[in-house]
C-alpha cells in the first residue's frame, strides 16, 4: 500500500520559500496529478517525495511510514520502494535497453531466469520487444521514454512518480502514451503521482487533480470534471483553458457591460463583478437575430482553423475569443468578415469579484 | 547538514562521504599546488623580515635578470607572431582551398604537437650550429661558402625552432573555427556582390579572429615559460630567458639565498604574466564564441587555387619535410654514428649506440625506467585525484566549493619551472619533510604540473553525466556508492583514460621540471638527453632521443587507434 501523506511540508532555497505548510493526501491506487504553471514548485514536491530533497519543515509519509521530516534521519530514495520517470528520461547511455530495464531487479538481488522473465515482461508491456540489445543512442525519444517507464515499473513499486514524462513527445505519441500510463496503473494497482503543466493530459489521466499556483499554494483539489466545471478561483479557471473576462458594473437594478449595455444575468450578490467564460461558452449571432440578453459587438479578427472558426470579438473595448464549429457557422450564415457587427450571448458564466480579478492581474 | 550534495550524493551517509571527499580534494590541491606557489611569492616579497617591494625591484634591475625578462618577452613575441602567421595560413589552406591531400596535410601539421621541442632543438643544432652543423658544413666545405649560412645559436634560431613546434596551437584552433563557421555568413556577403578577397578579409578573418588570438595567447604563455629550446640553443651564446636563468641560478649555486631570491622573483613575474594571459584569453573566448560557431558541420566554400595549386602543394610538402622529417631523421642518423661529426655513410652507421643505451649504459637505462615509472605513477595518481576533485567542482553543491574552483584554476596558470622551484621550497626539509634528491620530489612536481590536464578531461566528462542519471539509479534502489560505481564511473571512464594518457605521454619527455629536481640517480629521459648533450656525448644523447621519439610516437598512435575505435563503437 502506498498512500502518500504530506503534513505541513515547507521547503526553502536560500531566501525563497518554494512552499510553506503544504498538506496533501493521495490514497493508494489513485492516479493523482499535480498541475501548475512552470516554476511553481511542483517538481520540488515530487523530489521531496522521492527523497532527492529534504523538507525544511513538516513530514512526509508513504504507506504509513514516515520517510522524511524536518528533524532529519530521512529514508534515502533507494529504500522508498518507488519508480521515478524523469522529464529528460535519464536513460543510462552506456547500458542497453535490457540492462537499463533490468537494473532495479539486479539491485534487488534478483538474478537468473526470474530477472530475465520479469525484464522481458516489462519490455513487452511498453512495446519495446526486439529492441532489447539497442543502446539508448539508437532509440527515438519516444522509445527512450518507454525505456524509462519500463525501468520505473519493473520492480513492481507501489508508487510511481512521473515528472512531465510526456513533454518531449510528439502529439500522437503523447496521446498514445497517456492511455498506456492510465492502463498500466489500473492493471498493476499502483499509486501514480504525476507532475505536469499540461492541463489536457491532467484532465485525461487523473482520478484527482491538484492545482498549484505560482506561489506554491494548492488552489483546488478535485476530480477533473469538478476542476473544469467548478473552478475554486479565478486562477484555476484561467489556468484550465482559454478564458475570457468581461468586467461588469451595477446600475440600479441591473448589471451593465461595456458602455452601459444591460447584462441580463444575475450574479450571486454584491456590486462589481467580472464574468468569466470559455470561447465555447459564447453564442455568436447576426445583430438582427439577437434577442434579449445579447450584447452588441464587432468582429475584429477572424481565423479559420479547419474544424473551427476563431473570432476575436470586441465589446466596447473588451476583446473576447470565441470558437464556432465551421460546419455550424456555414449552415447558420455565421461566417463574419473583419469589422462586421455581431451579437454575443452566453451559455454559462463563472462569477468572480473585481478584487479577486484585480489581484490576479485580470480586468 | 552543512555539507549538502546533489541528488547523487545526498542521503545514505551523505554528510560523511561528501565531507571526506571535499576535505581531501581541497587538501590535495593546497599541498600540491597552492603551497609551492605561495612559498614562491612569500620568498620573493618577504625579505629582511618584512614585506619588501623595493628589494624585488632591485633584483629585477640586476643586468642578468633584466636581460632574461627582456629575452623572454622578445622570444615570446617573435614566436607568437611567427607561429600565428604560419598556423593561420596553413589552417586556411587545409580548410578553405582545394589543395590536394588536405586531410593528410592536416594530420602532418599536427605532428609537431607530439614531438618534444628540445629534441627538435637538438636536431637543429646538429644541422645549423655554426661550426659543426651538417648543413653549414655542407655549404662551407662542399660549396665553398666563407661563413656558415645560418647560426642557430641566436634569437632568430630560437624563435624559428619554437615556431616550428608551437604553431599547431593556432593551427588547430583556427581549423576548428573555420570548419564550424556558418557558410551562410560568407554566402550572404557573396550575394551582396563581394569578391572572394573581400569576403576573406572583411568577413572570414574578423570572424575567426577570436580563435586566432586565443591560439596566439596560448603560444605566448607557452613560449614565455619555455625551457628546452632556449636551454639547448641559447646558453652557448649567453641567451637566457626566465626559466633558463632560474635553472642556471638554482643549479650553479645549489640553493644559496641570493639565487633563491632571484629565482622566486622571476617565477613571480612568470605566474603574474601567465595569469594575465589566461584572463585575456578567457575574455576573448567568451566574447567571440557564439558569433561564429553554429554547432553543425557545413561544407564551407572552397577557394579554387588554380595555378597556385601545385606550387602550394609543393610548398606544404617541403615545409613538412624540412621541419618534421629532416630533424627526426637527423636524430636517428646521429644516434647511429660512431662519433659526432662523421659523415652519414653506411660504414659509419650502426645500431651500437642504441644497444648501448638500452642494455648496457646504467645512466640511460635508469633514465628510461625513471621516466616510465614516474609517468605511470603521476598519471595514475593525478587521474584519480582529478576525477575526485572534478566531481566536487561539477557535481556537489557544497559550501567551500568556491575555494576549490579557484584552486582548480591554479595549475592552469603555473608554468613548469615555477612548479619545480615551488616544490624545492616546500619539500626540501624546511617544513619537516625532505624529498630533495629523491624521485618523490619529481613525482610531486609532475602531479602539480599535470593536474590541470586531468581536471579538464574529467570535468568535461562529468558535465555529460546529468544529475538525473544518478537520481534514476537511486530511485531504482541503488545506494550512493552503487550509483557511483554503476553509473558515474562507467560514464566518466573515457575522460579518466584521456586524462591518463594526457599525462603519461608528456611526462615521458618532460624536461623543464625534472631538470631542476634531478639527482644523480633520478635522471629522467629528458634530463639524460639534455645532460648527455651538454657533456658532449652527442651520439648517445641522440640515440636516447631517438628511443624517446619511438616511445612517444607509438604511444600516441596506440591512443589514436583506441579513441577512434571507442568513438566509432558508440556512434
Amino acid at each position: 500500500m502506498a498512500t502518500i501523506q504530506l503534513d505541513g511540508v515547507g521547503k526553502r532555497y536560500g531566501q525563497k520559500n518554494v512552499f510553506t505548510d503544504l498538506s496533501l493526501t493521495v490514497p493508494h491506487g489513485e492516479c493523482f496529478t499535480l498541475l501548475g504553471p512552470s516554476g511553481c514548485g511542483k517538481t520540488v514536491l515530487l523530489r521531496l517525495i522521492a527523497g532527492f530533497e529534504d523538507p525544511d519543515s513538516g513530514a512526509i509519509s508513504i504507506g504509513g511510514e514516515t520517510v522524511a521530516s524536518a528533524s532529519g534521519d530521512n529514508l534515502p530514495p533507494d529504500r522508498r520502494d518507488l519508480g521515478v520517470v524523469f522529464q529528460d528520461y535519464a536513460v543510462w547511455p552506456h547500458m542497453t535497453v535490457f540492462r537499463n530495464i533490468s537494473y532495479p531487479l539486479k539491485l534487488a538481488g534478483i538474478g537468473g531466469k526470474e530477472l530475465e522473465e520479469r525484464t522481458q515482461r516489462a519490455v513487452d508491456l511498453v512495446n519495446l520487444g526486439g529492441l532489447e540489445q539497442r543502446l539508448p543512442s539508437e532509440l527515438s525519444g519516444g522509445q527512450q521514454q518507454r525505456v524509462a517507464l519500463a525501468r520505473a515499473l519493473v520492480a513492481n513499486p507501489s508508487l510511481m512518480l512521473l515528472d512531465e514524462p510526456l513533454s518531449n513527445l510528439d502529439a500522437n505519441l503523447r496521446e498514445e502514451m497517456r492511455f498506456e500510463i492510465k492502463e498500466l496503473q489500473r492493471k498493476l494497482d499502483i499509486t501514480i503521482f504525476y507532475v505536469t503543466h499540461d492541463q489536457e493530459i491532467a484532465l485525461a489521466i487523473s482520478d484527482r487533480i491538484a492545482i498549484m499556483d505560482d506561489k506554491g499554494r494548492i488552489s483546488q483539489i478535485g476530480a477533473p470534471a469538478d476542476i473544469y466545471e467548478r473552478p475554486a478561483n479565478i486562477f484555476v479557471f484561467s489556468f484550465m483553458g482559454m478564458a475570457n473576462f468581461l468586467p461588469l458594473r451595477r446600475a440600479g437594478e441591473n448589471l451593465t457591460a461595456g458602455d452601459g449595455q444591460p447584462f441580463p444575468f444575475a450574479p450571486p450578490g454584491g456590486d462589481d463583478y467580472v464574468a468569466g467564460f470559455r470561447p465555447s461558452d459564447v453564442i455568436l449571432v447576426r445583430p438582427d437575430k439577437a434577442g434579449a440578453g445579447f450584447l452588441r459587438g464587432r468582429v475584429r479578427r477572424t481565423s479559420f482553423l479547419g474544424a473551427m472558426l476563431d473570432y476575436l470579438v470586441e465589446i466596447d473595448g473588451v476583446l473576447l475569443r470565441t470558437a464556432l464549429e465551421s460546419h455550424f457557422a456555414l449552415e447558420r450564415g455565421l461566417v463574419f468578415s473583419e469589422g462586421e457587427e455581431c451579437a454575443v450571448g452566453f451559455h454559462s458564466l463563472h462569477w468572480f469579484t473585481r478584487t479577486e480579478a484585480a489581484k490576479a492581474g485580470i480586468a | 547538514m552543512s555539507a549538502r550534495g546533489a541528488g547523487g550524493l545526498r542521503g545514505g551517509g551523505g554528510f560523511g562521504a561528501a565531507g571526506v571527499i571535499l576535505t581531501l580534494s581541497i587538501g590535495i590541491l593546497i599541498i600540491v599546488v597552492a603551497v609551492p606557489v605561495l612559498l614562491i611569492f612569500f620568498n620573493a616579497f618577504w625579505a629582511d623580515g618584512s614585506f619588501n617591494v623595493r628589494d624585488v625591484i632591485r633584483v629585477l634591475r640586476e643586468p642578468d635578470t633584466y636581460q632574461a625578462l627582456l629575452n623572454s618577452l622578445l622570444i615570446a613575441c617573435g614566436t607568437t607572431t611567427g607561429s600565428t602567421i604560419i598556423g593561420t595560413f596553413f589552417a586556411w589552406l587545409v580548410t578553405r582551398t582545394d589543395l590536394p591531400f588536405k586531410r593528410f596535410m592536416k594530420g602532418m601539421f599536427l605532428v609537431p604537437f607530439m614531438l618534444p621541442s628540445f629534441i627538435g632543438a637538438l636536431a637543429w643544432k646538429m644541422l645549423f650550429s655554426p661550426r659543426a652543423g651538417y648543413i653549414n658544413r655542407f655549404f662551407m666545405d662542399t660549396l665553398g661558402f666563407e661563413n656558415p649560412i645560418f647560426n642557430i645559436y641566436s634569437y632568430a634560431g630560437i624563435i624559428a625552432v619554437e615556431c616550428m613546434y608551437l604553431f599547431p596551437f593556432v593551427f588547430i584552433q583556427v581549423c576548428g573555427a573555420l570548419e564550424r563557421m556558418d557558410p551562410t555568413l560568407e554566402e550572404s556577403a557573396r550575394i551582396s556582390g563581394a569578391g572572394l578577397f573581400t569576403i576573406t578579409t572583411r568577413i572570414t578573418i574578423p570572424l575567426v579572429l577570436p580563435s586566432i588570438l586565443s591560439g596566439a595567447l596560448l603560444i605566448m604563455l607557452y613560449s614565455m615559460a619555455h625551457f628546452g629550446t632556449v636551454a639547448v640553443l641559447g646558453i652557448e651564446n649567453g641567451i637566457f630567458n626566465i626559466p633558463t636563468l632560474i635553472y642556471e641560478r638554482i643549479h650553479q649555486s645549489a640553493g644559496s639565498f641570493a639565487s633563491i631570491r632571484t629565482g622566486t622573483v622571476l617565477a613571480s613575474v612568470l605566474v603574474v604574466s601567465a595569469a594575465c594571459i589566461i584572463w585575456l584569453q578567457n575574455r576573448i573566448l567568451t566574447r567571440g564564441r557564439y558569433q561564429i560557431i553554429a554547432g553543425k558541420s557545413f561544407r564551407p566554400m572552397e577557394l579554387k587555387l588554380r595555378g597556385l595549386r601545385l606550387p602550394l602543394l609543393f610548398f606544404c610538402v617541403a615545409y613538412i619535410c624540412f621541419t618534421i622529417v629532416l630533424p627526426t631523421v637527423v636524430i636517428f642518423l646521429v644516434g647511429g654514428l660512431k662519433t659526432y661529426g662523421l659523415p652519414f655513410t653506411l660504414e659509419n652507421l650502426s645500431l651500437a649506440n642504441y644497444k648501448f643505451i638500452l642494455f648496457e649504459h646504467k645512466l640511460t637505462r635508469d633514465a628510461i625506467f625513471n621516466s616510465v615509472s614516474l609517468g605511470l605513477g603521476a598519471a595514475l595518481i593525478t587521474m584519480f585525484a582529478g576525477v575526485m576533485i572534478s566531481y566536487v567542482i561539477v557535481k556537489m553543491k557544497t559550501r567551500g566549493k568556491g575555494i576549490l574552483e579557484f584552486l582548480g584554476m591554479l595549475p592552469f596558470s603555473v608554468p613548469g619551472s615555477v612548479i619545480a622551484l615551488g616544490v624545492i621550497l616546500a619539500w626540501s626539509g624546511k617544513y619537516g619533510i625532505n624529498l630533495y634528491n629523491t624521485v618523490w620530489i619529481i613525482l610531486v612536481a609532475y602531479i602539480a604540473r599535470y593536474m590541470a590536464f586531468s581536471l579538464k578531461a574529467n570535468s568535461a566528462a562529468l558535465e555529460q553525466v546529468h544529475d538525473s542519471l544518478v537520481e534514476a539509479a537511486r530511485a531504482s534502489g541503488a545506494s550512493m556508492w552503487q550509483a557511483l560505481r554503476d553509473i558515474v564511473l562507467p560514464l566518466v571512464r573515457p575522460g579518466m583514460l584521456a586524462a591518463f594518457f594526457l599525462i603519461f605521454l608528456p611526462s615521458l619527455r618532460e624536461l623543464t621540471v625534472s631538470i631542476m629536481l634531478y639527482a644523480p640517480t633520478t635522471r629522467t629521459i629528458g634530463v639524460a638527453i639534455y645532460t648527455l648533450n651538454e657533456d658532449g656525448e652527442t651520439v648517445i644523447s641522440a640515440a636516447l632521443a631517438g628511443v624517446a621519439l619511438i616511445l612517444i610516437i607509438s604511444g600516441q598512435t596506440l591512443i589514436n587507434r583506441f579513441t577512434e575505435s571507442a568513438s566509432s563503437g558508440k556512434g
